[in-house]
């Protein structure tokens, strides 16, 4: 099918591109790269009635360093990241997670900031922002805000925005080099999104682990940090024992809903597979 | 509005609605009938062009977003020296039955050739998840994209 007729602006600017969105008011929708409003205008699951197509804007583009945190454009394709150079633990969870994400020609066009804006509960990039509490930088006719992960995404395809807002930036935190990380996800088929996903992040200081972080994906309206398993793994070796216990803790944290895919305990299998593959698995 | 792009070398320039697609735009304005349109949701990748050098699936890329860039089809990858040893590949292969998934193949195939030149056939089927064909079982793709990474192009394509 095609999509219902619309308006095309394209913005040269942040200024210009909240002024179109006043504008145009709340029937209208930011265009980033496309790869989830487009399929769902084909079908006419979204009829907007102007697009603010932000993709040209270079301001929004780019992945930028301070000592403490990582910045990245909302812009930045998926492919990027993929190919970036970022050291150190984030910087492989970074391009774990572009890796995973649909197919090479949808990583050419699709952005970092359009899937946290979609906000879809098994997005590995919704996954990551839960897992490290990244920072979301958001501008509207208000002014710029910043608002944390757990306050940003709301539920289903619903974040924090309001329609005339922007979504500028997402900030993560560096981690140091004592920090293990690691992804594991399950999907029919390579590229389709998972089934469950699991992500998580620990430190091991004196041969005991700590700040550990999981995050699950797929389970919920939203992706949910699993805290009971991470606070048995405070303080203890990283063993093969410990990391069962976690697992096990962590399927029983969830209680995802059966669908086309299998029932309940089919996610919660995998939840419990996914958590202790990662935590094994882990590696800066 | 109109809407300008080049598309494989010459300008193309046409009046359209804000929703026409790409692929709809390279076929129906364009006349380039090579690339083909299935699914209209980034799924099936028959539709898959170049815009500005990458790989791109034009059902989900609107004219409007292309006004102003660079675009490649099949029709394109023929150098001045003949076939692209990935076309070549497929007739060496018998890499198509019905050709339905061919041109989206070829697109990706040549992209990711260009980035990757000697791919494991692991590889290969990672880089065309994002294409379906229905008639193949993919194992003679694999096998002509494998055959066209062997046989490295003398001719430049640019995007
Ligand atoms: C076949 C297929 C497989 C996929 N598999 C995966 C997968 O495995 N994992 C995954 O995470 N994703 C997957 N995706 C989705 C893909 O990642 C999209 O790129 C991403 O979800 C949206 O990014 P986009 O730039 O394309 O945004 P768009 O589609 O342009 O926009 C998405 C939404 O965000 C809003 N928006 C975009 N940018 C902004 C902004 N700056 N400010 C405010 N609002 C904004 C838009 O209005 C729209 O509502 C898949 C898509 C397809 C078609
Ligand atoms: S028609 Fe574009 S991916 Fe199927
Ligand atoms: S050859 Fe028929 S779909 Fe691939």
């Amino acid at each position: 099918m095609k999509p219902q007729s619309f308006d095309y602006f394209r913005a040269a600017s942040v200024e210009e591109a909240i002024s179109l969105l006043v504008q145009e008011g709340e029937d209208s929708k930011v265009l980033a790269g496309g790869q989830s409003l487009l399929p769902m205008m084909n079908f006419r699951l979204a009829r907007p009635t102007a697009l603010i197509d932000v993709a040209h804007i270079d301001a929004l583009r780019g992945i930028s360093m301070t000592p403490s945190d990582i910045r990245i454009g909302s812009m930045t394709r998926h492919l990027e990241l993929e190919n970036s150079t970022v050291s150190g633990p984030m910087g492989s969870l970074l391009r774990q997670s572009a890796g995973r994400v649909g197919h090479l020609p949808i990583r050419t066009r699709g952005t970092i900031g359009g899937s946290l804006a979609h906000s879809d509960p098994s997005s590995e990039w919704c996954m990551l922002a839960t897992l490290m509490d990244a920072e979301v930088s958001i501008e509207g006719p208000r002014g710029l805000r910043k608002v944390a992960a757990h306050d940003f995404f709301v539920t289903y395809f619903t974040t924090a925005m309001e329609f005339d807002e922007l979504l500028i930036a997402v900030e993560f935190p560096q981690l140091p080099g004592n920090y293990r990380v690691a992804v594991q996800e399950f999907a029919r088929r390579a590229g389709d999104f998972a089934i469950v996903g699991i992500m998580t992040a620990f430190s091991v200081d004196d041969g005991v682990i700590a700040d550990p972080r999981i995050a699950v994906g797929g389970v919920a309206d939203r992706v949910l940090r699993l805290s009971e398993a991470e606070s048995a793994l405070v303080g203890k070796e990283p063993t093969e024992e410990n990391f069962s216990k976690a697992a096990t803790i962590a399927m029983g944290e969830v209680n995802p809903a059966g669908d086309l895919h299998g029932p309940p305990e089919f996610r919660r299998d995998l939840v419990k597979a996914l958590t202790r593959r990662a935590l094994a698995g882990a590696s800066a | 509005m109109q809407v300008s792009m080049n598309i494989n070398g010459e300008p193309v320039t046409a009046d359209i609605e804000a929703r026409k697609l790409l692929v709809h735009f390279i076929r129906e304005d364009a006349g380039l009938r090579g690339t083909h349109w299935g699914c209209d949701t980034s799924n099936c990748g028959t539709c898959t062009v170049w815009v500005d050098g990458e790989a791109v699936k034009s059902c989900t890329v609107l004219a409007a977003q292309a006004d102003g860039h660079e675009v490649r089809t099949v029709e394109g990858l023929e150098g001045a020296d003949g076939l692209d040893p990935v076309q070549q590949g497929f007739i060496e292969c018998h890499g198509l039955q019905c050709g339905f998934c061919t041109p989206g193949m070829l697109m990706t195939a040549r992209w990711f050739l260009d980035r990757n030149p000697s791919p494991t056939k692991d590889e290969i089927r990672e880089a065309i998840s994002g294409q379906i064909c229905r008639c193949t079982g993919y194992k003679n793709i694999v096998d002509a994209i494998h055959w066209a990474a062997e046989h490295p192009r003398t001719n430049e394509v640019t995007a």
